[in-house]
């Protein structure tokens, strides 16, 4: 499936990047990169958590100042110093981590910076109008130009940012890992919109760990690595995706699920019972047992109330019906005090909004919910919390893996990996996983299978919401499919398969 | 966070973004503080050469560290609730009431009758009582915390006025007898004023409070993503009750201090403190969003203030000016701090 659009091939490429370097204190995030997009094309940018994509697009996009290298455009040297300047060539970039002001509205958003004003008052009708326009071209006519932003999901806010994106006359459109809050359904609407713009002329940068998605979408590939460009202007079409992954790694990993324990009758006993929980206009009668050693998966589309389940059995959201019960001791509605107590643990969905504290140190982010062991009559050990947090950022494979550094120097992928190592510190009976792999790469991607595994045969009760359902496939013991608030299938994971399972959580039921 | 994807669209639009080395320093809270420490010196050479002896005297520096005692001990506990995301504009007025309350003739009687450290005691829970209104009302009744400090502001000076009829309150009037405690604050150790001492301790165990103990790690978290810490499991309303009643109890002490260099309880005590308080730890670089902040800038940004006034005074100008100049070290301070934390999100 190449691509249909390639534009002008062979024409002087609209962006050419040459031996770009880019320090930060104690780490060279970029050592002499190249990368060259053409006018048309969808180029595709891959490597490892921490090789340096998130960096290279932010010297592009003139958030960093790059420290060497030569960024040419149009086939003259240009200067991207900074946002202002990126902007005005045509540059747009929807970041990894959303940049949306979340107490404004979905039209201040799309204009901010560039208001649609006369005489220096904003012209609401006209951006209104303007705003429902782009809307509906993504495919979302459905978002209200007047919703506070803050209130929506990730993905709808991802088509606000790239609202923004088309609001101005845009050249390159550059997507930082815009698949990671999308499920499957989205992915295609974003496809569309992609190849429309490429169609259009426009370049398009799309960085992704999604490898297949890159076969579909992409038309060229370049390859990070350390920092380095290990193969650039690669054609999607004829390099086979395991010499990509060689590139990547520089090692033949092979894209695996840890294997199920032959078990079945010597499972343990049941540890999570949820009970009929039902949250007030999101999800209703959920019934869910989850026994000691088993990874039970929720697979359904992003909104359709799988998070909200699980913040509910956390208690983070007050359920309106229902109970959750561990050992089978029933939980106080609403207290997430009381659920960590009784040994549940939550790796949320929104790393940087409800995990991470951005400005403290790495191994302080790991151990935030396991303080009280370390401490003796309130006086922490910091030795031994640097200790164990390192521990478990080596076992894990975290990029560089200094345990003292802020949490907001590490990429993207590895922020997940803290986020994770946090609830593994802690002996959880219950572990509730929220898109436990989002954006993390294919090498670390197996060894959080594993540890999940490794977890789930010392006893704990999993339970993982993920958007790729070959994951919820491969990882999971049971399969519960979650449609608009309902659980409407509840199967053995053996016992379904991949469109199975898409059926399910489009129409709902299994096409005879 | 909100703060955050803020500082982001800010560095968006920032224009002038080129690196150096210096504000690279000045972004680490050493670095700040070395900042800060250089800014002191060099208010130290102003005073040194334009009040000459009368500056530079051991005297003149005891007065200078009086002079920030009371409104040091308020600025520790500040810096707590700053760092916990909160404010508190209450202090100055919490101060008032504890200051007219331990010093009430019955309270003096009582002191009198069993000991004088039921002054203190007094001074203390009064303090803290208030702390604990204005963090229950916050964290429970979901009450903004300028709002609600700014109400307890206005109800604790009132209660102090009904309490004292408005009138100043001399302590040991009337026969009372409350000469163990004037003799306790008004001591001098190793040739340094009691008052000094109690702000020394103050800082030191806020200090560790801060950075050696999960109570400090636990106000970062709280202040720095309060979502992130909920679901880390970190009781965040609780939290937020303590940090309110840890800044009662610092203004109770306050209390203490200004009621012994006085010997008077009023309702007029503590006037403005809460501002003084608020710029200390503001220019000792501690974030108004919450999540940063420093105890030993605090500290500093204390001194900063109190050599000023007292730079001022030497020099025979004017509060007028004085406070003039204040507002344009807090502004000049902010300005600064912001063009630092916007250059410094990069992820
Ligand atoms: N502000 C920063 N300060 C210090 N180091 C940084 C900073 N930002 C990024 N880095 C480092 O630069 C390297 C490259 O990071 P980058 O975010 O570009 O990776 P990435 O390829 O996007 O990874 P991911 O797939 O996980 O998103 C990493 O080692 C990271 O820790
Ligand atoms: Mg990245």
């Amino acid at each position: 499936m190449t691509s249909q659009m390639t534009g002008a091939p062979g024409a002087q490429p609209l962006l050419q990047m040459t031996g770009i370097v880019k320090e930060f204190p104690g780490v060279r995030a970029l050592d002499g990169v190249d990368l060259d997009v053409r006018a048309g094309e969808v180029h595709c940018l891959i490597g490892q958590n921490g090789a340096g994509k998130s960096t290279l697009i932010k010297v592009l996009s003139g958030f960093h100042h790059p420290d060497g290298g030569t960024i040419a455009w149009d086939g003259e040297e240009a200067s991207f110093s900074t946002p202002a300047k990126a902007i005005d060539r045509g540059v747009a970039t929807i970041y990894q981590e959303l940049d949306l002001v979340p107490h404004l509205d979905v039209a201040e958003n799309v204009f901010l910076g560039h208001e649609v004003s006369r005489a220096g008052f904003t012209h609401r009708h006209r951006a209104y109008e303007r705003v429902r326009e782009l809307l509906a071209r993504l495919g979302h006519p459905e978002i209200s130009p007047t919703r506070i932003v803050g209130e929506l999901s990730p993905a709808k806010q991802q088509i606000v940012s790239m609202a923004r994106a088309l609001s101005r006359n845009t050249r390159l459109l550059i997507l930082d890992e815009p698949s990671a809050v999308l499920d499957q359904e989205e992915v295609t609407n974003l496809f569309r919109v992609i190849r429309d713009l490429a169609a259009a002329n426009v370049a398009v940068v799309y960085i992704s760990h999604r490898l297949e998605e890159i076969r579909e979408i992409g038309d060229r590939i370049t390859v990070l690595k350390d920092g380095r460009t290990v193969a650039t202007g690669l054609a999607v079409a004829d390099t086979p995706t395991s010499e990509l992954i060689r590139l990547m790694t520089g090692r033949s990993i092979q894209y695996v699920f840890p294997p199920r324990a032959e078990r079945g009758p010597d499972l343990g006993g049941p540890v999570l019972e949820v009970r009929g929980l039902g949250l007030a206009g999101v999800f209703t009668g959920v019934d869910l047992t989850v026994r000691a050693g088993e990874i039970v998966g929720l697979a359904g589309l992003v909104g359709a109330g799988r998070s909200e389940i699980l913040e509910t059995v956390y208690g983070a959201r007050r359920a309106s019906t229902g109970t959750v019960a561990v050992d089978g001791k029933v939980l106080r509605r609403g207290s997430v005090g009381h659920a960590v107590r009784a040994g549940i643990g939550l790796a949320p969905e929104e790393r940087k909004s409800q995990a991470l504290l951005l400005d403290e140190a790495v191994y302080k982010n790991i151990t935030v919910s396991t303080m009280a062991r370390f401490a003796r009559l309130g006086f922490l050990d910091q030795r031994e919390e640097r200790r164990r947090a390192l521990e478990l950022t080596r076992s894990m494979d975290v990029r560089p893996d200094g345990v003292t550094r802020a949490a907001n120097t590490l990429s993207g992928g590895n922020q997940q990996k803290v986020v994770l190592a946090r609830w593994l510190l802690r002996d959880c009976r219950v572990l509730l996983l929220d898109e436990p792999t989002r954006g993390v790469d294919v090498g670390a991607r197996s060894e959080i299978y594993q540890l999940i595994r490794s977890l789930a045969d010392r006893g704990v009760a999993v339970v993982v919401v993920s958007s790729e359902i070959d994951e919820v496939l491969g990882l999971a013991d049971r399969v519960l499919v979650v449609r608009e608030g309902e659980v409407v299938h509840e199967s053995a994971a053996t016992a379904i398969d991949e469109a199975g399972v898409l059926d399910l959580v489009m129409e709902g039921r299994v096409p005879a | 966070m909100s703060h955050d994807t803020a500082r982001v669209e800010r560095a968006a639009l920032e224009t002038d973004r080129e690196y150096n080395p210096a504000l690279a320093l000045l972004r680490t809270s050493v670095g700040r503080n070395a900042g800060l420490v250089v800014a002191l010196a060099l208010i130290c050479v102003v005073g040194a050469v334009s009040a000459g002896d009368r500056f530079t005297s051991t005297d003149n520096a005891l007065t200078v560290l009086r002079l920030a005692a009371t409104i040091g001990v308020v600025s520790i506990g500040m810096t707590f609730v700053i760092i916990g995301g909160g404010i508190d504009l209450s202090v100055g007025a919490i101060v008032a009431l504890s200051s007219v309350w331990c010093t009430t003739l019955a309270s003096q009687q009582f002191a009198e009758d069993s000991h004088w450290t039921m002054m203190v005691l007094i001074a203390i829970l009064v303090g803290a009582g208030c702390g604990l209104v204005n963090g229950l009302l916050i964290a429970y009744g979901n009450i903004v915390p300028f709002i609600m400090t700014l109400a307890m502001l206005a109800s604790a000076r009132g209660l102090a006025e009904i309490i004292s009829d408005k009138k100043t309150q001399i302590l040991g009037a009337k026969g009372t007898d409350v000469s163990g405690f004037k003799d306790f604050f008004n001591r001098e150790i190793l040739g340094v004023d009691v008052s000094i001492w109690i702000f020394a301790i103050v800082a030191v165990i806020g200090w560790v409070l801060l950075n050696r103990t999960t109570f400090g790690r636990r106000t970062v978290a709280v202040g720095g993503n309060p979502e992130a810490a909920r679901l880390a499991g970190i009781n965040v309303k609780r939290h937020t009750v303590y940090l309110y009643v840890l800044v009662g109890v610092c203004a109770g002490i306050a209390a203490l201090l200004l009621v012994a260099r006085t010997t008077t309880g009023s309702s007029t005590h503590g006037n403005l403190y809460e501002l003084d308080a608020i710029a200390a730890v503001v220019i000792g670089g501690t974030l108004l969003t919450g999540g940063r902040g420093t105890i030993v800038g605090t500290v500093l940004g204390v001194l900063i203030f109190s050599t000023l006034t007292n730079i001022f005074i030497l020099n025979n100008r004017s509060f007028s000016e004085q406070s003039l100049f204040k507002g344009a070290i807090i502004v000049a301070a902010v300005l600064l701090q912001q063009r630092l934390a916007s250059r410094s999100t990069t992820t």
